[in-house]
C-alpha cells in the first residue's frame, strides 16, 4: 500500500507555542507517555542546562528521572530520549546535525547512548524541543508525528499492512507526510525494522531524503538495542516535519563567526581530504587496508589482525561501488560528506532477493565487522548484510561480532549443522551469515538464538553444547553485554581501555588510541595512557553534548597541524569547537571548560550505571581475546613479537618454554598489565579503586547532586 | 545558451566603478566586498581554498585580475545540498533563495572565489550576468557575452 496522509487516524494531539530557538536552545522539552497518550512540556531548568548542557547530558538527565533503580528494558518507564544539543542544525560546520539518542539497554540493562546523523534531530530542535522523551508503551502500532511548521503533536494509527522494513516504510512515509515532491527533504523519519521486533539487537535508523537520488538515505543510532525498545513501546516511527530551515536556525549570539568557521573548515576539506583520509570519495572505509596493514582489521573472530586477502575490501574496491561525486552529508553542510551508498545494488537473498536497492555504506565498522571478521572477502556479500541490517533495524557492529563468534565456534566443532537448523556457519560464507540474519529478523530458528548476543551464547553454549564455558568467555567479544566494535586490541593497552573503561560498552567513539600507543609510541607509561583515558574520551563526550559529529574533528586536519604541541589533539579545531560554542551559545568557553562540561556528564553516567546495579570495577574487564592470543593458532601467527615480549617485557627465555607456557606467561603479565591501567586510569578520573566516582571528585566537578552522593555514597 | 561575463584585465584601471554598480544594484551600499564582480591586484590568487584551479593568473602587463562567474564550471551546483543553484533561464548559474540554507559549501568549492560572502548575511551571493556593470565599466573591460555549453 502506499498510504496518503489522511490514512494515518488521529489518536491524539497536542499543540504547542511555537518559540523561535535562541542561542540554540529552546530551553524545553516534549515528554509523550505512550500509555496514556498524555504530552508534557518540560521547562529545561537553568541547573539542568548548566551541568548537562545538551544532546546525550539531556538525554541521561531525563533518563535517570523517568527510571528507578529495577527499571529493565521493557518496562512502561523506561525511555527513550533523543536529544540534539545546543551546536546542533547549525547548517555552517561540517558534522553539526546530529542527535543522541539514550535510553536504557536491552543488552547491558544500563544506559546506552547512540550518536546518529539525518535530518530528524535539527528538525525536531527547530520545531521547539531540546529533547523528545518517550516513556510508556501504546497498545497498538502507531506514529509520533510533530509536524513542526503547525506547532503539533499528533499520536496517529498506523494504516493495516504498512511494511516495518526500513527502506520502504522511510520512503512511504516521507512521501505521505510532505506535502508535494520538492517538500519531501523537510521530511525526517525515525524507524526501526522487523530485526528490531525479534531481537534485542534493534536499532534506529534516521532518515535524510536525498534529493538527487529521489530516495530516502539512512543513519543508524546502531548500538545497544533502542530500536527494540522502540518496537516494544509499539512505535512504528517518528516522524518531524519542518520546512523553514535557514541558515540562522539557532539564532546564534554572532552568526558571521558560526559562517567563518564553517568556511574556514569547508575550505580546509576541499583542500587537503584527498590527501588525507578522502572522506568525500570513500567515507570511512577508507580505513580498511590501513588496519589491514597494521595488524589491527579484525580477521576471524578478532582472531588475527590482517590478512592476505584483506585488499579485497579496501578503499579503492568500495569507492568503485560507490555513487561518486554527490554531495553525501547526513545534514545540510557538511562538506566531509562520508554517508556514501551503493546504488542500483540487486540483491541476491531474502524477501527482497533480485530487487535493486540504494545501500548506505558500508562504513568501516560494517565493512571489518560483517567482511574481514567473517573472511567475507566479497564485497557484494558484505553490501548484502549491510542492506538487510539496515533495514531489519539490526546493528551491524554486534551483528559482525555475534557471527564471527559463532563462525569460530563452528570451527571448533561447538556448532553443527544439527545444532544450526542448517545453517553452515563456515567462514567466508555470506550466503548463511545473511540466512542467519533473516532468520533473526523473522524471530525464528537458530537465528533468533543468536540474535540474544554473545554474552548469553556463551552461557547457552557451555550449558546446551558442552563448550568449554572459559574459552567461551576469553573468544566472545563483549563487555558490559555489548558486542564490541571492529579494531583489535590485542596489541594496545590503551585502547583495551578505550574499550572496557567506557560507560556504555565496548564502543570505539569514546577512545581510540591504538595509533598513539602503539604506532607512535606516544603515551608509554601507565600514566601517560591513562591521562589519554580521561583527556580523549572526556574531549570526545563534548561531541555528543552538543549534536555534533566526530569525524570533523581528526578525520580532516589542518596541513600544519603536526607541527603544533599535542598534534593528536588537533588544537586548531579544538580551538574552532570552543569559538563556535561561544558564537552560538553567547558563553565563553575554554578548552578545560570543554573538558569539565564532559566531566560533569560522564560521571554522571557512571553513577547511573551504578544506580542500576553495575559500573564496578567488575564490570570493566576485557575477554581475553580482546587482550591476547586465546589459542595456539593466534600465539603461532604472531610468534615471532610475542617471544619477543615474553624476552623484553617478562625477562623470560622463550627458546626453553614450551608453548602452553610461553601463552600462560603473556595471559599472566597482560593481565597484570590490564590491572595496572585501570588503578591508573581510575585514580586520573577521581574514582576509587573500585571505579565509583569518590565523592570530593563529584563536588570538584559541581556534580555533587544528592542524587548522585546517595548512589555513589553507599560504594566509597 | 550560457550568458557570462567576459573579463578583460589588460583594460582595467581599478576605478571600481563596476564594483560600486554591482554592490548599489544588489545590496543598496558600495561595498567591494559586497560584489560579485571583484578587482583583485594582478598576480594574487583568489581567496579560494583549492588548488591547481584556473583564474589564479592575470594577463600579462595588466595591473588588476578581474574575477566573475565563468557560469560554466558549476562545482558548486554539484556541491549543493539542497539543489538550490542551477542555471536560470537567462543562462546564467542562479542561487534559489527559497531553497538555500546558507551552508556556504558553495563558497568553499568555488575555484576562482567568484562565489561570494559577506559576514552575517544569509546568502551566499554571485555575478548572475546581468551586465549592469558592464554597461558602466568606463575602459570596456567587462563585456556581457554568450557561449555554448562544453559538454
Amino acid at each position: 500500500m502506499n498510504p496518503s496522509r489522511s490514512d494515518f487516524r488521529v489518536c491524539t494531539e497536542f499543540s504547542y507555542e511555537k518559540r523561535p530557538v535562541r542561542h540554540g536552545y529552546n530551553m524545553r522539552t516534549l515528554k509523550v507517555e505512550l500509555g496514556g497518550a498524555v504530552f508534557t512540556e518540560k521547562p529545561v531548568p537553568a541547573e539542568m542546562k548548566q551541568k548537562f548542557v545538551g544532546g546525550k547530558g539531556f538525554g541521561l538527565r531525563l533518563l535517570w528521572d523517568a527510571v528507578n533503580p529495577s527499571t529493565k528494558w521493557n518496562d512502561p518507564e523506561n525511555a527513550i530520549v533523543i536529544a540534539m544539543g545546543p551546536l546542533c542544525g547549525n547548517t555552517n560546520y561540517p558534522g553539526s546535525g546530529k542527535s543522541l539518542v539514550v535510553s536504557l539497554s536491552p543488552m547491558t540493562d544500563i544506559p546506552i547512548d547512540s550518536n546518529v546523523g539525518g535530518y530528524f534531530g535539527p528538525y525536531l530542535k527547530f520545531s521547539g524541543w531540546d529533547a523528545l522523551e518517550l516513556t510508556g508503551k501504546a497498545d497498538r502500532d502507531i506514529i509520533v508525528y510533530i509536524d513542526g511548521d503547525e506547532g503539533r503533536v499528533q499520536i496517529l494509527e498506523v494504516p493495516e499492512g504498512l511494511e516495518s522494513d526500513t527502506h520502504i516504510l522511510a520512503y512511504k512515509l516521507t512521501c505521505a507526510f510532505a506535502t508535494s515532491e520538492d517538500d519531501r527533504q523537510h521530511v525526517a523519519v525515525v524507524s526501526a525494522g522487523r530485526g528490531a521486533e525479534h531481537t534485542p539487537l534493534g536499532l534506529l535508523n534516521f532518515s535524510l531524503y536525498d534529493r538527487r537520488r529521489g530516495g530516502c538515505r539512512v543513519k543508524q543510532a546502531g548500538r545497544g538495542g533502542i530500536g527494540t525498545v522502540f518496537r516494544d513501546k509499539k512505535i512504528k516511527a517518528l516522524v518531524c516535519r519542518f520546512s523553514g530551515l535557514t541558515n540562522d536556525e539557532n539564532n546564534a549570539a554572532d552568526p558571521a563567526t558560526v559562517q567563518r568557521l564553517g568556511l574556514k573548515l569547508h575550505r580546509e576539506i576541499q583542500k587537503n581530504d584527498n590527501g588525507q583520509s578522502k572522506m568525500r570519495r570513500q567515507g570511512t572505509a577508507h580505513l580498511m587496508e590501513v588496519m589491514n596493514d597494521y595488524d589491527l582489521l579484525p580477521v576471524q573472530n578478532h582472531r588475527f589482525g590482517s590478512d592476505p586477502r584483506g585488499p579485497e575490501l579496501a578503499s579503492w574496491v568500495w569507492e568503485k561501488y560507490f555513487t561518486q561525486g554527490l554531495p553525501d552529508g547526513c545534514w545540510y553542510g557538511c562538506t566531509l560528506a562520508c554517508a556514501h551508498a551503493v546504488d542500483q545494488f540487486e540483491l541476491k537473498t531474502g524477501p527482497y532477493r533480485g530487487q535493486k536497492v540504494c545501500v548506505d555504506g558500508p562504513e568501516y565498522e560494517t565493512a571489518a565487522g560483517c567482511g574481514s571478521n567473517l573472511a567475507i572477502w566479497d564485497p557484494e556479500g558484505v553490501l548484502e548484510i549491510n542492506f538487510y541490517c539496515d533495514t531489519y533495524g539490526i546493528d551491524t557492529i554486534s551483528f559482525g561480532t555475534i557471527t564471527g563468534f559463532l563462525m569460530e565456534c563452528w570451527e571448533y566443532g561447538i556448532l553443527n549443522e544439527v545444532r544450526t537448523g542448517g545453517i553452515s556457519l563456515e567462514w567466508g560464507d555470506w550466503r548463511s551469515a545473511c540466512e542467519l540474519l533473516h532468520q533473526m529478523a523473522e524471530g525464528r530458528g537458530f537465528g533468533m538464538i543468536a540474535s540474544r548476543g554473545t554474552k548469553y551464547l556463551t552461557q547457552y553454549f557451555a550449558a546446551n553444547f558442552g563448550a568449554d564455558p572459559r574459552l567461551m568467555k576469553d573468544i566472545a567479544l563483549q563487555g558490559k553485554g555489548l558486542e564490541q566494535s571492529q579494531y583489535i586490541s590485542k596489541e594496545s593497552l590503551a585502547q583495551q581501555g578505550g574499550y572496557y573503561l567506557t560507560n556504555k560498552g565496548p564502543q570505539h567513539d569514546e577512545a581510540w588510541l591504538i595509533f598513539m600507543d602503539m604506532v607512535n609510541n606516544q603515551i608509554p607509561g601507565f600514566e601517560d595512557k591513562a591521562e589519554a583515558l580521561h583527556y580523549f574520551p572526556m574531549f570526545r563526550t563534548w561531541f555528543g553534548l552538543q549534536g555534533l559529529c566526530k569525524l570533523p574533528w581528526n578525520d580532516i586536519e589542518p596541513a600544519d597541524n603536526a607541527k603544533w604541541p599535542e598534534a593528536n589533539k588537533v588544537p586548531e579545531h579544538v580551538q574552532n569547537y570552543c569559538e563556535m560554542y561561544t558564537a552560538i551559545t553567547g558563553e565563553p568557553l575554554s578548552k578545560e571548560e570543554l573538558i569539565r562540561q564532559s566531566e560533569r556528564v560522564y560521571n554522571f553516567q557512571r553513577v547511573f550505571n551504578l544506580r542500576m546495579g553495575h559500573g564496578r570495577r567488575e564490570d570493566d574487564y576485557p575477554p581475553y581475546r580482546a587482550m591476547g592470543p586465546v589459542t595456539e593458532k593466534e600465539y603461532l601467527s604472531r610468534e615471532e613479537r610475542y617471544d619477543r615480549q615474553l624476552k623484553e617485557k617478562m625477562g623470560l627465555e622463550p627458546t626453553s618454554m614450551p608453548l602452553p607456557e610461553k601463552m600462560a606467561a603473556t595471559r599472566k603479565w597482560r593481565e597484570k598489565q590490564y590491572e595496572s591501567l585501570v588503578d591508573a586510569v581510575y585514580k586520573r578520573r577521581g574514582w576509587t579503586m573500585d571505579g565509583v566516582p569518590k565523592l570530593d571528585h563529584l563536588a570538584e566537578i559541581g556534580m555533587d547532586l544528592p542524587e548522585l552522593c546517595d548512589v555513589a555514597g553507599k560504594y566509597q | 545558451m550560457i550568458k557570462y561575463l567576459a573579463t578583460s584585465d589588460e583594460k582595467c584601471k581599478g576605478c571600481m566603478t563596476c564594483t560600486s554598480v554591482c554592490t548599489r544594484l544588489y545590496f543598496k551600499g558600495d561595498n567591494p566586498a559586497q560584489s560579485s564582480i571583484l578587482v583583485n591586484p594582478a598576480g594574487n590568487a583568489p581567496e579560494a581554498g583549492v588548488t591547481g584551479a584556473s583564474g589564479v593568473a592575470s594577463s600579462a602587463g595588466a595591473t588588476f585580475h578581474l574575477v566573475a562567474c565563468d557560469q560554466e564550471c558549476r562545482r558548486c551546483e554539484k556541491e549543493c545540498p539542497t539543489q538550490a543553484i542551477s542555471r536560470g533561464k537567462s543562462g546564467a548559474i542562479l542561487i534559489e533563495k527559497k531553497k538555500c540554507v546558507g551552508c556556504l559549501a558553495c563558497v568553499s568549492v568555488c575555484p576562482i572565489g567568484a562565489m561570494r560572502w559577506y559576514p552575517g548575511m544569509k546568502f551566499p551571493f554571485k555575478c548572475v550576468a546581468c551586465g549592469a556593470c558592464a554597461v558602466a565599466c568606463p575602459t570596456q573591460a567587462l563585456e556581457l557575452k554568450t557561449k555554448e555549453e562544453t559538454p
